[in-house]
C-alpha cells in the first residue's frame, strides 16, 4: 500500500526545479506528481515518478540531495463531505498527518489524496479498517 | 617639559608628558620595565617559567632591550590552553577586573587587571584622546559595546579621566544615538568606524545632517578600516577621524593611537614594547620593514603579556613625528597574517563556525562565510550546504535545523549572524579545496 515518494531540497532561487526535471525527462522516467512545499529561502520538491529507485539514484548521482519516504494514496470520494469522512477515520487515534496534498489525476470519479503519516503502519490499518481505499503504486501509476 | 606643553597646548593633558620623554630616557626606562616584568612573569606564570627554563634564560639574561628577541613568544593559543586563569600574575584578591574576548573556540579568552592596570589603562587611554585634540569640556559618546569586550568600559574610564563628559551609550539603537548626539551636543563619538558610517547613513535617513552637529571628532577603532573610509567619513560628517589601536589581550584600546598630523599610530611605548617580525620564521625584521607586530607589556600587573604575537600586520615607522612625541609610530593595520575576521568590532574564526555546526549535526556540512557591508555595517551570512543526513522531507524540520544552527552560531560568536541552508555542492570551490571566506566587503 506504501507509495514510495522522492523528496529533493531546493533553493528557493530560479531554475532549482527545473535541475530534478531536466534530469528525469532526459532518463525518460515520468514525473506523476508533483508538489513543491517551500519557505522564503528554500523548499522540498515532493515527487512521484515511474520509477522511484532508479529516479533516487539518478539525482543523487548528480549531487542533489534525495530521500526516499513513504507515503499513502488515498481514494477520496468526490462529493461533499468526501474528504471530511476520510479525515473523520482518523479522530481520536491519534494518528498524526505529517502533510498532504492532492494527487492531480483522479481515478474514475474518485479524488486521490497523497498523505505523509507520522505512523503510516498504524495508518494504513486504521484507514482500512474504516473501509477506505488506499491505492497500491501501480494502480496509482497506471495511465 | 612645559613650554613643550604650551606649545602644542591643543593635543596634550598633564597626563602626556611620557608622550615627549627623549629617547634615550624612554630607552632606559622600557629596558628597566621589561627587566621587571619579565621577572614578574618568570615567578608567577608557570608557563612562562618553563619556556624560559627550555631556553636556559633567566630575567638576568635581559640585559638590554635587544635581548627582547631571546625571549619566548605568547600566542592566543596560550590564553586558550590556559584558559581561565593560568597566565595570571597576580592573586584574584589583587584583581580588580575581568574583561573576556572571542577565543579561536567556544570559550572565551580572559584577560585581568590589577587597580594599577586599570589606571595605566586610563592614563594610556587619556594620552590617546588628548594626542586627539580632546579635553575637559568635549562631551564624548561611548558606542563601544559595554560588557567583557574591552572597548566599552576601557573607552569610558579614559574620557573620565581626560576630563570630558562621558556619555556612555554603549552598541546600538543608532535612532537614538543619533537623538543624543544632537540633544546633547556631543562632540566626539568613539565606536568602531563602521558603526560610524551607519549613523552617518541613518542620520542621512532621519533628516538629521551630521555635518551641522557640533561633533567634530571621531577615535575610531577595533577593527582595521582605510583612508577611503576615512575620507568618507570625514567628507560626511565634517569630523576628523582618528584611528585608535588596541587588543584584549595587551590591555584593550590604548596601545596606539593616531595624532592630529594623522601619519601612523604613536605606540604608547612606555607602556608596550613594539617588535617587528616576520610571521613566518619568528625572526624580528630591519627597522622599516613590514611584517607581525608583536607587543611586550612593560607594566602589567596582572597579566603580562611577553612578546605576545599579535598577528596584525603594519611597519614602524622611520623617523620622528611632527607632533613631537618621542612615542615611535606604526603604519595603520590593514591586514592580518592569520584567518581571524572582525565583524562590527568582534572577533570571528572560521574554525568558531565549525564547531558550532559540529555541535548541530556531529559532522561537518560544507559550508561558505560570506561578508558583505550593508549601509556601513558589517554582515556575515554562513551559507550551509544541506547533507542527506541533515536533509528530512518535512518543512518544520528543516525550520528546526535551521534554527538549531542559528543559535548555535549565535552561541559560539556571541554575535547575530546570517545562516542560508543551500543545496548540496553548490558552494564555491577552489582546486578542490573549499573556499571557507568570501569577503565582499571592499567592494
Amino acid at each position: 500500500m506504501k507509495i514510495q515518494q522522492i523528496s529533493v531540497f531546493a533553493e528557493n532561487r530560479p531554475g532549482r526545479i527545473a535541475a530534478p526535471a531536466r534530469l528525469l525527462a532526459q532518463e525518460g522516467i515520468d514525473i506523476r506528481s508533483l508538489y513543491l512545499a517551500d519557505t522564503a529561502q528554500y523548499g522540498i520538491l515532493r515527487l512521484i515518478v515511474s520509477e522511484w529507485e532508479r529516479a533516487a539514484a539518478l539525482l543523487e548521482a548528480h549531487g542533489l540531495v534525495a530521500k526516499v519516504t513513504e507515503v499513502l494514496a488515498v481514494e477520496v470520494p468526490n462529493r461533499p463531505g468526501g474528504l471530511a469522512d476520510v479525515l473523520g477515520a482518523l479522530d481520536g487515534t491519534g494518528i498524526n498527518i505529517e502533510y498532504m496534498y492532492a494527487f492531480p489525476c483522479l481515478r474514475g470519479e474518485a479524488a486521490i489524496l497523497i498523505f505523509r503519516f507520522a505512523d503510516v503502519d498504524a495508518a494504513i490499518t486504521r484507514l482500512q479498517t474504516a473501509g477506505i481505499n488506499l491505492l497500491a503504486s501501480d494502480e496509482l501509476l497506471k495511465k | 617639559m612645559n613650554s613643550v606643553l604650551e606649545s602644542t597646548a591643543t593635543d596634550c593633558h598633564a597626563a602626556s608628558v611620557p608622550d615627549y620623554t627623549p629617547v634615550d630616557e624612554l630607552r632606559a626606562l622600557q629596558l628597566h620595565r621589561l627587566q621587571t616584568v619579565v621577572t614578574r612573569a618568570w615567578r608567577q606564570v608557570k608557563l612562562f617559567r618553563s619556556r624560559m627554563d627550555e631556553r636556559g634564560l633567566t630575567p638576568d639574561d635581559v640585559r638590554s632591550l635587544d635581548d627582547i628577541r631571546r625571549l619566548p613568544f605568547t600566542k592566543k593559543i596560550d590564553l586558550r590552553d590556559t584558559y581561565p586563569f593560568g597566565l595570571f600574575a597576580s592573586p584574584m584578591k589583587d584583581v580588580v577586573r575581568l574583561h573576556a574576548s572571542s577565543g579561536t573556540t567556544g570559550k572565551p579568552i580572559v584577560v585581568a587587571y590589577t587597580q594599577e592596570d586599570i589606571d595605566v589603562w586610563t592614563s594610556v587611554l587619556v594620552r590617546c584622546f588628548a594626542g586627539c585634540g580632546l579635553h575637559r569640556g568635549d562631551i564624548m559618546q561611548i558606542a563601544y559595546g559595554y560588557g567583557l569586550f574591552t572597548g566599552g568600559l576601557g573607552a569610558h574610564y579614559g574620557a573620565e579621566g581626560l576630563g570630558a563628559t562621558v556619555v556612555p551609550t554603549s552598541g546600538g539603537n543608532a535612532d537614538r544615538q543619533i537623538m543624543l548626539m544632537k540633544d546633547f551636543g556631543v562632540t566626539a563619538m568613539c565606536c568602531t568606524p563602521t558603526y560610524f558610517l551607519h549613523l552617518i547613513d541613518r542620520a542621512a535617513e532621519l533628516g538629521v545632517d551630521m555635518k551641522e552637529l557640533p561633533i567634530r571628532a571621531g577615535v575610531f577603532g577595533a577593527e582595521p578600516w582605510t583612508e577611503s573610509i576615512r575620507r568618507h567619513i570625514e567628507l560626511k560628517s565634517h569630523i576628523e577621524a582618528f584611528d585608535i589601536y588596541g587588543l584584549s589581550e595587551i590591555i584593550g584600546p590604548g596601545v596606539g593611537c593616531e595624532c592630529r598630523r594623522h601619519d601612523g599610530l604613536h605606540i604608547i611605548e612606555d607602556h608596550f614594547y613594539p617588535e617587528i617580525i616576520d610571521p613566518e620564521t619568528g625572526e624580528p625584521l630591519p627597522e622599516g620593514s613590514e611584517g607581525e607586530l608583536v607587543l611586550t607589556t612593560l607594566s602589567k600587573q596582572a597579566m603580562p603579556m611577553i612578546r605576545y604575537r599579535t598577528r596584525d600586520i603594519t611597519r614602524i615607522l622611520p623617523g620622528r613625528c611632527e607632533c613631537g612625541r618621542t612615542l615611535r609610530r606604526i603604519d595603520r593595520i590593514g591586514r592580518r597574517s592569520d584567518d581571524m575576521l572582525i565583524i562590527r568590532g568582534v572577533n570571528v574564526f572560521p574554525s568558531q563556525v565549525e564547531s558550532a555546526l559540529l555541535e548541530i549535526e556531529g559532522t561537518l556540512p560544507n559550508y561558505q562565510i560570506v561578508l558583505t557591508r550593508t549601509q556601513g555595517l558589517d554582515q556575515m551570512e554562513v551559507l550551509v550546504e544541506v547533507t542527506p543526513q541533515m536533509f528530512n522531507d518535512k518543512i518544520g524540520a528543516l525550520q528546526d535545523l535551521h534554527h538549531r544552527l542559528q543559535g548555535a552560531l549565535d552561541h559560539v560568536l556571541g554575535i547575530r549572524v546570517g545562516v542560508s541552508l543551500v543545496e548540496a555542492n553548490s558552494l564555491e570551490r577552489s582546486e578542490g579545496k573549499a573556499k571557507r571566506v568570501i569577503d565582499r566587503r571592499a567592494s
